[in-house]
C-alpha cells in the first residue's frame, strides 16, 4: 500500500511558542494566524510541495486542536493523497508506557516506524516557525551531490546577531568543521537555520543511540548534530539565500507581517511561480464603504470596512466602523472595530471586540513595543490600552477594577 | 423527511446572452466570487439536501469545473452527492437527437435518473433565482397542506417590461394556484412571480414524467398545471425575503449593484446565520490596496491588486486596477487587468480580459457596456 518515496518530510509542530504570550494560549506557534489568511504552518507544508515532496509527517504536542482540524485531509496543499500525503503524529501510548515528545530528536525517534512505511533514502527535518520559501529539491540534489551524511541549511546573518543562532563554521567546500550554539565570539555568519537533510540510515542509528543515552536532551541541536559532527560524518552546508523570518517573537511577528506591503514587498506571497497554499472559507467579499479609506494594506474577504485602514493586514471577516482608525496593526479574524476607535502599531486575536472610541496602542514612534490583545475578549467604549501591553482577560479585570 | 434536489443548469440561458455565449446560466459569475448556482447548491445543502442531480445541456464545461467533485459544497460524498446529467443520446436512435426545449422536457430526458430517486420529496430549481431561502419551510407547508405541488412566489410589483419576461401564479385566498399567466404581453402592478422553486412527493414527479411520455406532454406549465390545477391540490408558497431574479443583461447590472447601494439585501443574502453561501474555493492572496488606491463603496473580492480608483463596483477575484485607472459603477470579473489610466464606466468585463493603458470605456445604467471573456481592449 504505501510507495517507496525518496525522500519523507517530517515537520516539527509541537512547539508552544512562549514568546508570542497569549497569541499562542490556545492555538500551537505554527497554527498562529499570518499574513491575512495564512498560518505559519502554510509555508513548509506550500515549501514541500512546491519541492515535490508530498509526504510529509506533521509532530503536534502543545494545544493541537487547531493545528489538527487546520490540516485536516491536508487538500488545500494537495496532500490528500491515496499512498502519501500529510500525516498528523501526535503524541501515543505504546505498550512500553506512554511518553511526551521529550525533544526534536526524540518526536522523530517515536516515529520511525511512519518513516520506514516509505522506506526512505532520505529524511527532510523542518520545523514550523518560519516564513521563507525555499526549494528543497535543490538542497535535496545538493546532498546527493556531496555524498553527505547529512545537510544543514544555512543563512548568512549579520555578525552582530550571529551570536542569537546556532553556527555553522566550514572549510571553503562548506564541509562543516565545527558547530557552534548561540557562541560568544562567533566565528562565522552561517546559521543553521533548522532544516536538515539526513540519509535515512545514518539518522535511524544515531537516533537509537541518542534515546540510549540517559544524559542526552534529544535535541538535534544539542545532541545528534554534535555527536555526528565529533564521529566524523560527512556534514555539509547548504547556504540559503532570500527572505526567511523567524516568526518567535511579537516583534517578529509583526515585522514579517509587514514585509507583505508595499508596491515592492520584500516578501511577495503574490509571486505565482511558488504559491503558498492555506485553507480558504467560503466567506462572502470583503466590503468597502462610502467612508472607508484603504491604503498600503491588505484585506481579507469578509471583510466590512467603514473607517480608515493604513498600512495594516486585516484577516477575514474584520469589521471596522465609521470613523475608526487603524494603522500600522495586525488585525485578525472576526475582530469588530467600534466607532471612532483607534488602534496603532498593534495585533489584536481573533475574535475580539473593541468598543467605540477606545484607544489601542501608540503610533510606532512613540518608541513603545507592539500593543498585543488576546482572543475573544471584549474591550468596553472607551478604554485606553498604552503601547507595549500584552491584553488577556486577566488584564482587562484588573484594569476594570481599578 | 427526506428530498432529493434537481437543478436546471440552462433553462433561461437565452435571457443573458452576453454572459451564457460560453457557459451554461449556472456558471454565470455573480457577486465576485460566486456563481449562479452557488446559490440553488447553497440553499439546497443548507437544508439537508444532500443528493442533487444537475441537468445540462450544453456550454456546460464551465459548470463542470466550477463543481469539480462537489467538495467545496460538501457534496463529494459516498452515498448521494452531487451528480452531473448531460444529455444522454442513444447511438441508434433513428430521428435526430432532440434537445430538450422545456422544463418537462428536461425532466423527460433523465427518466432514468429520477426513476432512482428513493428520497420522499423533491425540490427543483432553477439557477437565475438568487437567494438564501431555507427550502424546509417549503416542505413543511407542502406537507401540512397536503398538496401534490408547491411552487414559490414572490409578491412583486412589475413594470410592464419586466412582466414580459416573468410567468405569474394567480392563487385563491387558500393558497391553491387558480391560473397561470406565462410573459403577459399586457400587465403592470402587483403580482405573484414564480420562482421557479417547486417541491412534490418524488412519486408524483416520477408520475408526472411518465404521463408525460405516454400522452407526448411537452410543457410543465400547460400540460400539467394548467390542465390539473382545477382537481390537483397546487399551491403557492409565498417567500418574502431577498430575492433577485436576473431576467435580463440590464438586471444583472442592476441586482449586481445592488448589493453595493443596498446593505439589507446583502445581509440577507450573505449573512444568515448557519446558511452561509458556498462557492468553489481558491488559493488567493488577500486583496491588496496601494497607497495610491483609492477605493469607495465596492464589493471586492481576495487576489485584487489596487492601485487606481474603485467606485460604486465589483471587482472578482485576482482583479488588477493600475495607477491612475478609475472604475466606476462597472462588474469586472476574475482575472481582468485594467491599465494605466484606463477610464470605465457602467462596464461588464468579463474574464480574463485586458483594457490597456488610458482607455475610456463607457456604457449607460440601462445597456452596460460589455467586454467579452478574454478580450485585449
Amino acid at each position: 500500500m504505501y510507495k517507496k518515496q525518496e525522500c519523507v518530510a517530517m515537520l516539527l509542530a509541537g512547539g508552544q511558542g512562549s514568546r508570542l504570550y497569549t497569541l499562542t494560549e490556545k492555538t500551537a506557534k505554527p497554527a498562529v494566524p499570518f499574513g491575512g489568511k495564512y498560518r505559519i504552518i502554510d509555508f513548509p507544508l506550500s515549501n514541500c510541495v512546491n519541492s515535490g515532496i508530498y509526504t510529509v509527517g506533521v509532530l503536534t504536542q502543545y494545544q493541537p486542536l487547531v493545528l489538527n482540524e487546520y490540516i485536516g485531509s491536508g487538500k488545500p496543499w494537495d496532500l490528500d493523497r491515496a499512498a502519501s500525503g500529510v500525516t498528523v503524529l501526535p503524541p501515543y501510548q505504546g505498550k512500553a508506557g506512554a511518553d511526551w515528545y521529550k525533544g526534536t530528536a526524540n518526536a522523530i525517534y517515536q516515529n520511525l516506524s511512519f518513516i520506514n512505511r516509505y522506506d526512505p533514502d532520505y529524511v527532510l527535518i523542518l520545523s514550523g516557525d518560519h516564513i521563507y520559501k525555499m526549494d528543497y529539491a535543490k538542497m535535496l540534489d545538493a546532498h546527493k551531490a556531496t555524498g553527505a551524511d547529512c545537510t544543514i541549511a544555512v543563512l548568512n546573518v549579520p555578525l552582530e546577531e550571529a551570536s542569537r543562532f546556532g553556527i555553522m563554521n566550514t572549510d571553503d567546500d562548506l564541509k562543516i568543521i565545527e558547530f557552534e550554539e548561540k557562541p560568544k565570539q562567533p566565528k562565522s555568519t552561517k546559521a543553521s537555520m533548522g532544516i536538515y537533510i539526513f540519509n535515512k540510515k545514518i539518522l535511524e542509528k544515531y537516533l537509537i543511540e541518542d534515546e540510549a543515552d540517559p544524559h542526552s536532551a534529544k535535541d538535534f541541536g544539542k545532541n545528534i548534530i554534535p555527536k555526528m559532527l565529533e564521529d566524523g560524518c560527512s556534514m555539509y552546508a547548504f547556504p540559503f539565500s532570500g527572505y526567511w523570518k523567524d516568526v518567535g517573537t511579537i516583534s517578529s511577528l509583526w515585522e514579517a507581517n509587514m514585509d507583505l506591503l508595499g508596491d515592492d514587498p520584500e516578501f511577495d506571497l503574490k509571486d505565482r511561480s511558488w504559491r503558498i497554499y492555506s485553507r480558504n472559507y467560503s466567506d462572502p467579499p470583503h466590503f468597502i464603504g462610502k467612508y472607508a479609506k484603504v491604503t498600503n494594506s491588505q484585506i481579507t474577504e469578509g471583510c466590512n470596512i467603514e473607517g480608515i485602514v493604513e498600512n495594516s493586514i486585516l484577516s477575514s471577516g474584520v469589521t471596522v466602523a465609521r470613523g475608526a482608525y487603524i494603522k500600522d496593526s495586525i488585525i485578525m479574524k472576526n475582530v469588530t472595530v467600534g466607532e471612532g476607535a483607534t488602534i496603532n502599531y498593534s495585533i489584536v486575536d481573533s475574535d475580539t471586540t473593541i468598543g467605540a472610541g477606545c484607544v489601542v496602542g501608540r503610533t510606532k514612534n512613540a518608541g513603545d513595543d507592539v500593543t498585543v490583545v488576546g482572543s475573544d475578549l471584549e474591550l468596553k467604549p472607551g478604554i485606553d490600552i498604552p503601547g507595549g501591553e500584552m491584553v488577556s482577560a486577566e488584564w482587562l479585570a484588573d484594569h476594570e477594577q481599578k | 423527511m427526506s428530498a432529493s434536489g434537481i437543478i436546471f443548469s440552462n433553462i433561461h440561458d437565452h435571457n443573458i446572452p452576453e454572459l451564457t455565449r460560453l457557459r451554461t446560466v449556472a456558471s454565470v459569475p455573480f457577486a465576485c466570487r460566486y456563481r449562479f448556482i452557488d446559490f440553488t447548491l447553497s440553499n439546497m445543502v443548507n437544508s439537508n439536501i444532500f443528493n442533487i442531480s444537475v441537468i445540462t445541456q450544453y456550454n456546460y464545461h464551465s459548470l463542470m469545473d466550477h463543481i469539480g467533485s462537489g467538495k467545496d459544497w460538501d457534496l463529494a460524498r459516498r452515498s448521494g452527492g452531487i451528480k452531473i446529467l448531460p444529455p444522454f443520446i442513444t447511438a441508434y436512435a433513428n430521428s435526430m437527437p432532440s434537445m430538450y426545449q422545456t422544463r418537462l422536457e428536461a425532466l423527460k430526458s433523465v427518466n432514468y435518473s429520477l426513476s432512482r430517486l428513493t428520497d420522499e420529496y423533491v425540490v427543483l430549481s432553477d439557477c437565475d433565482v438568487i437567494c438564501n431561502i431555507d427550502l424546509n419551510d417549503i416542505i413543511a407547508y407542502h406537507q401540512r397542506t397536503d398538496a401534490d405541488m408547491t411552487i414559490a412566489v414572490k409578491t412583486v410589483e412589475l413594470t410592464a417590461e419586466q412582466a414580459k419576461t416573468s410567468v405569474l401564479l394567480t392563487s385563491d385566498d387558500d393558497g391553491r394556484i387558480t391560473d397561470c399567466i406565462a410573459y403577459p404581453m399586457d400587465f403592470e402592478g402587483k403580482a405573484d412571480m414564480n420562482l421557479n422553486i417547486i417541491v412534490m412527493k418524488t412519486k408524483y414527479l416520477q408520475q408526472i414524467v411518465l404521463d408525460a411520455i405516454t400522452h407526448n406532454h411537452t410543457s410543465l406549465t400547460r400540460d400539467v398545471i394548467a390542465r390539473n390545477m382545477g382537481h390537483h391540490n397546487y399551491r403557492v408558497y409565498k417567500y418574502d425575503g431577498y430575492f433577485a431574479c436576473i431576467t435580463s443583461f440590464t438586471e444583472y447590472y442592476k441586482h449586481s449593484l445592488e448589493l453595493i447601494s443596498n446593505p439589507e439585501a446583502r445581509e440577507a443574502l450573505f449573512n444568515v446565520k448557519d446558511r452561509p453561501v458556498y462557492t468553489k474555493v481558491r488559493n488567493s492572496t488577500p486583496a491588496y490596496y496601494s497607497s495610491t488606491s483609492n477605493v469607495k463603496d465596492s464589493f471586492i473580492a481576495d487576489g485584487c491588486v489596487i492601485e487606481g480608483t474603485v467606485e460604486n463596483s465589483i471587482l472578482f477575484r485576482g482583479v488588477k486596477v493600475d495607477r491612475k485607472a478609475t472604475v466606476k459603477n462597472s462588474i469586472i470579473m476574475q482575472d481582468t487587468i485594467i491599465g494605466e489610466g484606463a477610464f470605465l464606466n457602467c462596464v461588464i468585463a468579463d474574464k480574463n480580459s485586458v483594457i490597456t493603458d488610458g482607455k475610456m470605456l463607457s456604457g449607460a445604467e440601462a445597456q452596460p457596456f460589455y467586454v467579452p471573456k478574454g478580450k485585449i481592449i
